[in-house]
């Protein structure tokens, strides 16, 4: 059974004398303990289409269905990681970690106890009582991370979480990240625009197009890729292939672009 | 010099600068009354109307010997005070309303325009004729004139926090209002704490042209019984003893807005 179910989604943003279609008749079906790359160019959705599904902005047209039910209805805990870290300044990483289950009105000791271990689990000790502004930028990516899992989410919506990170702790922390969702079996949708990270971390990958935001191509990465932790999977021979394949496409879809463009201009 | 003289040298200087900052403005003071005193002594300008700090202090020590200025200090501090909390608080509140619905916002923004491009102590009139001629029209001054400004600075605090606050919150499941709690106004909160300062001064004025007004306490009184009876050294006293207070209210404002900022997550 399909656990995430796009069926023909648009999505406009409108203002007072404007509208703009973001996303374009998008239709997917993500299975449960699958992991999804969105891959694409700035601009072209990516992050619109991840809140829709988070049931943060209501789309216009079309049905997102978890589990069967409307997304805006389920009950279903959805864990949605920004494209900042957006860690709250004033509250502690301990309450910041603990913040989804203040919300849900069930912050117990055990909960602690795992807040804790989560924190260690990424590398992250004797932090619980800081404040954000005292820890570095990867640190604070992982504490939000932290803060994404600790509701024990069905399905993770990742918003290019390492794109500010440098090249070492990224690496370092997609190989943590596929981890804790291998062992968990979580479901999984991860935008970046980093070609590399969406055939390393992920199962199935879709790129998109820009204006309106649509699905261009779906890719789906080899077996032995997937069962690789990503870092090794980045030195598998059939990684190469595939990025040469994607990159060309990209590369051509570029070239087609311009070629519209020049008898315009 | 190792690490250690080097710090401490710097801590030196910290306290030389602090030294000679001090000395400065004890120098402006001591040299402001010592000109006034001599200026009035020998008539450089008429002591009759702008006494001299001698008789102004002989007068202050003499009211509080007698006891007659408690009342006074105590009414209107007690006006001031009242005045700055419901006007702050009732500030916050009003935002937080405005907050809460939009188009409630968008209804009432003329409103707010005109309202707080208005002399809110043109309404004194009003006011007296409205509350009566007592204390009740005096802590409305006091609150009339901090409310307004202090419902636009906090709305449009609330209005500027980041919406992907909300939005990690409305991930959760968060309702509007607990995303208030949690979100909007704690970040909102260092605006808030900056119209404590600006309300402080606000309510003094507003009080003070209240008891011009109305009143027969008080110190707003005293000053305004003073010019009519011509007696300038009780309208410098009264203005010494308003000085202070203010001063030490503000004070202790800042003392809040440290705590504040410090337990902001409660
Ligand atoms: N709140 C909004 N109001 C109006 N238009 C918006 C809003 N948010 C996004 N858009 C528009 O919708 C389109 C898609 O934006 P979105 O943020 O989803 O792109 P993205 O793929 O996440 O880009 P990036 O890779 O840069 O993060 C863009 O053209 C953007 O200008
Ligand atoms: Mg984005």
């Amino acid at each position: 059974m399909s656990f995430l179910t796009l069926d023909h989604v648009s999505h406009h943003y409108f203002s007072k004398n404007n509208y703009t279609k973001a996303l374009n008749n998008i239709s997917m079906s993500v299975k449960e303990g699958e992991f999804i790359a969105l891959l694409g160019p700035s601009g072209c959705g990516k992050s619109t289409l991840l809140s829709i599904m988070a049931g943060i902005i209501r789309h216009t047209e079309g049905k997102v269905l978890l589990q069967g039910d409307e997304v805006g209805e389920s009950e279903l805990d959805i864990g949605y990681m920004l494209q900042q870290d957006y860690l709250f300044p004033w509250k502690t990483i301990i309450d910041n970690v603990l913040l989804g289950p203040k919300i849900n009105r069930n912050i117990t000791e055990e909960l602690k106890e795992r807040a804790i271990k989560l924190l260690r689990e990424v590398g992250l000790n004797n932090v619980t009582l800081k404040y954000p502004n005292e820890l570095s930028g990867g640190m604070r990516q992982r504490v939000a991370l932290v803060r994404t899992l600790i509701n024990d989410p069905k399905i993770l919506l990742l918003d290019e979480p390492f794109s500010a990170l440098d090249y070492q702790t990224k690496l370092n922390l997609e190989d943590l990240v596929s981890d804790l969702l291998k062992t968990y079996h979580k479901t999984a949708i991860l935008v970046t625009h980093d070609i590399g990270e969406a055939i390393a971390m992920s199962d199935r990958i879709f790129m998109m197009n820009t204006n309106p935001g649509s699905i261009a191509k779906i890719y789906d990465v080899p077996l032995e890729l997937r069962n690789e932790i990503p870092f090794l999977s980045r030195r598998h021979p059939k990684y190469q292939i595939l990025f040469d394949k994607i990159w060309n496409e990209l590369e051509a879809k570029e070239s087609e672009k311009k070629a519209v463009k020049i008898p315009n201009e | 010099m190792n690490d250690r003289q080097l710090f401490e040298s710097y801590q030196r200087g910290l306290k030389r600068e602090k030294k000679i900052i001090l000395v400065w403005q004890l120098t402006i003071l001591i040299s402001f009354f010592a000109l006034w005193e001599a200026a009035s002594r020998f008539y450089w300008i008429d002591p009759l109307l702008f006494s001299s700090p001698s008789r102004v202090f002989q007068l202050i020590i003499s009211r509080f010997a007698n006891g007659t200025i408690f009342t006074h200090i105590q009414i209107t501090l007690f006006e001031t005070i009242i005045g700055f909390i419901i006007g702050t608080i009732g500030g916050i509140l009003i935002a937080t309303m405005l907050w809460s619905s939009a188009r409630f916002a968008k209804v009432m923004d003329p409103y707010l325009v005109v309202f707080n491009a208005m002399p809110k102590v043109a309404l004194g009139p009003i006011l007296i004729v409205a509350l009566g001629p007592g204390y009740l029209s005096i802590i409305a001054m006091g609150f009339i004139i901090s409310v307004i400004v202090t419902t636009l600075v906090v709305f449009s605090a609330f209005n500027e926090v980041d919406p992907n606050y909300e939005k990690v919150l409305r991930s959760f499941g968060a309702t509007r209002w607990q995303c208030f709690r949690e979100a909007i106004f704690p970040a909102a909160m260092p605006a808030m704490i900056s119209t404590l300062k600006v309300n402080v001064g606000l309510s003094w004025v507003g009080v003070i042209v209240g008891e011009y007004l109305v009143s027969k306490q008080g110190l707003g009184y005293l000053i305004i019984y003073g010019f009519q009876v011509f007696d300038f050294t009780l309208v410098m006293a009264s203005l010494v003893i308003i000085a202070i207070l203010a001063a030490i209210m503000y004070k202790l404002v800042e003392k809040l807005e440290k705590w504040l900022i410090k337990n902001r997550n409660i």
